[in-house]
């Protein structure tokens, strides 16, 4: 009774202390995150005052506008009024779309995770297992066809990547649809209700709107996917090689167990473990990627937002956008710390 | 002939110089065994010798533009076609090798420098200088690279100083994790004790013994690193954020054959191929300069 309530007590107290630890990591790197996206809004050649009222401003109306934007405060009372604005979901208004950001963002960020998600799931789907038997049957083909995806994924430009794709799989077989999300004429048959296309028109039974809004999404989701595939197969490789060595692995084969379930239920199980963080990282990689493979594919997602934005110095859209897409990285990367925790019993 | 191999194989060698051009040597012949590093360091050697010799090789101006020609398929007078504007593709390609090695070394020759002495500072200092450095690192490696260079790129404005000086700034973090991990076991080695125990100041520890320790992994990083940079400034230049028309970048002349992709397939699929090559060859490089140098 005594004992088992010390040993919750305790577990409890490395749980907070754990808890405490990530939560101020992510804090600190939040405010690091807020502190350069503010600093490079100071550092633009352009003022923003000039922008209000014109070249041709008389100094009194001038000083009333720099006031009115609070510019003649010191910069950490700037910086404090940005700090409260972002925690109130105050991102400024776009000047290319005359919306408020934080709005415009979230019409937007839904194509950007259906992409990545997808492209996430191809990446694990093939990668792991790819990985797997790398790990297995290493140094024979399995690896050196591991290696090389690996090789390619890390040489190619994504951006060229997309477009040999479209010149290939639409424009030469026409296998899939072309750059944009759905086709014109499926357009309005799907409401949004989550905002992912493809889940949207499955929930409405609009099959034929979904087919066509699944060709458009397949061949981005598979350029990113392949990325993930050359970084998920390397991590994959390298910890089954270790697990593969591991005492466990001998005591369940002397015991007879099939060697497909020595790899595939026993190694594999541990290994998954490091790949959550992989993964997760990859995830957030692949929000990145989408930058530049929204751009090719016409995608209406973030990645084609914030450089759209950029391409007309609408300063408050990039960096909205460039704070959104930071904040994502940094919750994943807390996710996937928890998650390790959860699964791995040694690391609590 | 043997004299030579002999002097750089010997057992005992007499003097520093002897022993380090035999490492080097001995390096050499295991890197010389890994057919895949030696065709990374065929590709880099023969994207120095392309930038060198780009007057040379270029059978064309890569700046000439001749509107009767444009958009022309390849052929024996344009290797890789001409584009819309009726330049030579071919050609622009060989120049861009320079546009391509001026922002790789730019890049690097700012940042290894900069992440070392920070990481090794940090690693050998320890207390709150560490805590201090390594939270800036963190928030830096934090960012999502590329978005945060496009961010710079959009304040400072479009330009090829820009983009090297957007990409410095989110490219030192690793290096200055690497160099303070290894400062750490460094530090720990009797040799420092006894250089410190001989009156040697902090300043002349960490450069003199602690830095040059770290360079062989630092060497790898880098050369491992430089894909990323060359794809990166690469993706700055297809966005129009690198360097500027006319200039021939590789990543710019993707982004203007884009609107031909269908049609002039050529535009946009050669420049496309050398990045690939390119970056494959410092992969490649890198690759089997770990497995020579960084043995742990």
């Amino acid at each position: 009774m005594t004992t088992s309530n010390i040993s919750w007590g305790g577990r409890s107290a490395v749980w907070g202390r754990i808890a405490g630890r990530e939560l101020s990591t992510v804090a600190i790197t939040f405010f690091g995150l807020l502190l350069v996206t503010f600093l490079i809004a100071r550092v633009i050649p352009i003022d923003p005052v000039l922008a209000v009222v014109g070249d041709n401003a008389k100094a009194d109306v001038y000083d009333a506008a720099r006031a009115a934007l609070g510019l003649d405060k010191p910069l950490w009372q700037q910086f404090a009024t940005y700090v409260g604005k972002v925690f109130t979901g105050d991102l400024g208004k776009s000047v290319l779309t005359s919306n408020l950001v934080t709005d415009d963002i979230k019409r937007v960020f839904p194509a950007t995770l259906e992409l990545a998600t997808l492209g996430t799931l191809i990446g694990v789907a093939l990668g792991v297992p790819l990985g797997v038997l790398a790990a297995v049957y290493q140094g024979r083909w399995p690896d050196q066809l591991a290696r090389l995806i690996g090789l390619f994924g890390y040489s190619v430009p994504v951006f060229w990547f997309g477009l040999m794709g479209l010149l290939l799989f639409y424009a030469k077989l026409g296998w899939v649809a072309g750059p944009g999300r759905i086709s014109v004429a499926y357009q309005d048959f799907v409401d949004p209700i989550t905002g992912v296309l493809v889940i949207d028109a499955a929930l409405q039974g609009e099959w034929e709107a979904f087919r066509d809004a699944w060709s458009h999404l397949i061949l981005p989701a598979a350029v990113l996917g392949l990325l993930s595939v050359a970084y998920i197969s390397r991590m994959a490789r390298s910890f089954m090689i270790t697990e593969l060595q591991q005492q466990y692995v001998i005591a369940a084969r002397v015991k007879g167990m099939s060697e497909f379930r020595v790899i595939w239920r026993h190694a594999l199980r541990n290994a998954f473990v490091p790949l959550i963080t992989v993964i997760a990282l990859s995830y957030a990689q692949l929000l990145e990627g989408s930058v530049l493979t929204e751009t090719i594919f016409a995608w209406p997602g973030l990645g084609r937002y914030i450089t759209n934005s950029l391409l007309n110095a609408d300063m408050n859209a990039v960096l909205g956008g460039t704070l959104v897409v930071g904040a994502v990285f940094i919750g994943v990367n807390l996710l996937s710390d928890i998650l390790g925790r959860l699964v791995d019993p040694r690391t609590r | 002939m043997t004299t030579w191999t002999d002097y750089l194989t010997t057992d005992s060698p007499s003097s520093r110089r002897q022993a380090r051009l035999g490492q080097l040597y001995r390096q050499w012949l295991a890197f010389k065994r890994n057919p895949l590093a030696v065709a990374g360091l065929v590709i880099v050697v023969a994207l120095l010798l392309i930038a060198a010799f780009a007057p040379l090789i270029a059978p064309h101006n890569p700046l000439a533009q001749n509107l009767d020609k444009r958009l022309l398929p390849p052929s024996a007078v344009n290797f890789f076609g001409t584009d819309s504007l009726g330049r030579d593709i071919f050609s622009r390609i060989v120049y861009g090798a320079r546009v391509t090695l001026v922002i790789v070394l730019l890049v690097v020759i700012t940042v290894g420098p900069v992440g070392l002495l920070i990481g090794a500072t940090s690693g050998y200092l320890g207390g709150w200088v560490d805590r201090l450095l390594m939270r800036i690192t963190d928030v830096f490696l934090a960012f999502p690279r590329l978005v945060l260079a496009l961010a710079f790129v959009a304040a400072l404005g479009p330009g090829l100083e820009n983009a090297v000086i957007a990409i410095a700034i989110t490219a030192w973090p690793p290096y200055a994790r690497v160099a303070r991990a290894e400062t750490l076991i460094i530090r720990q080695q009797d040799y420092i004790a006894a250089v410190r125990l001989q009156g040697a100041s902090q300043w002349r520890i960490v450069w003199k013994h602690v830095v040059p320790l770290c360079l062989p992994s630092l060497i790898v990083r880098t050369t491992l690193d430089m894909a990323g940079i060359i794809l990166t400034a690469a993706g700055l230049g297809f966005l129009g954020l690198g360097a500027q028309p006319p200039i021939p970048e590789w990543g710019a002349m993707i982004s203007a054959g884009r609107e031909q992709i269908f049609d002039q397939w050529w535009v946009a699929t050669f420049p496309g191929l050398a990045i690939c090559v390119v970056a494959l060859g410092f992969n490649l490089l890198g690759d089997g300069l770990r497995d020579v140098m960084d043995q742990r």
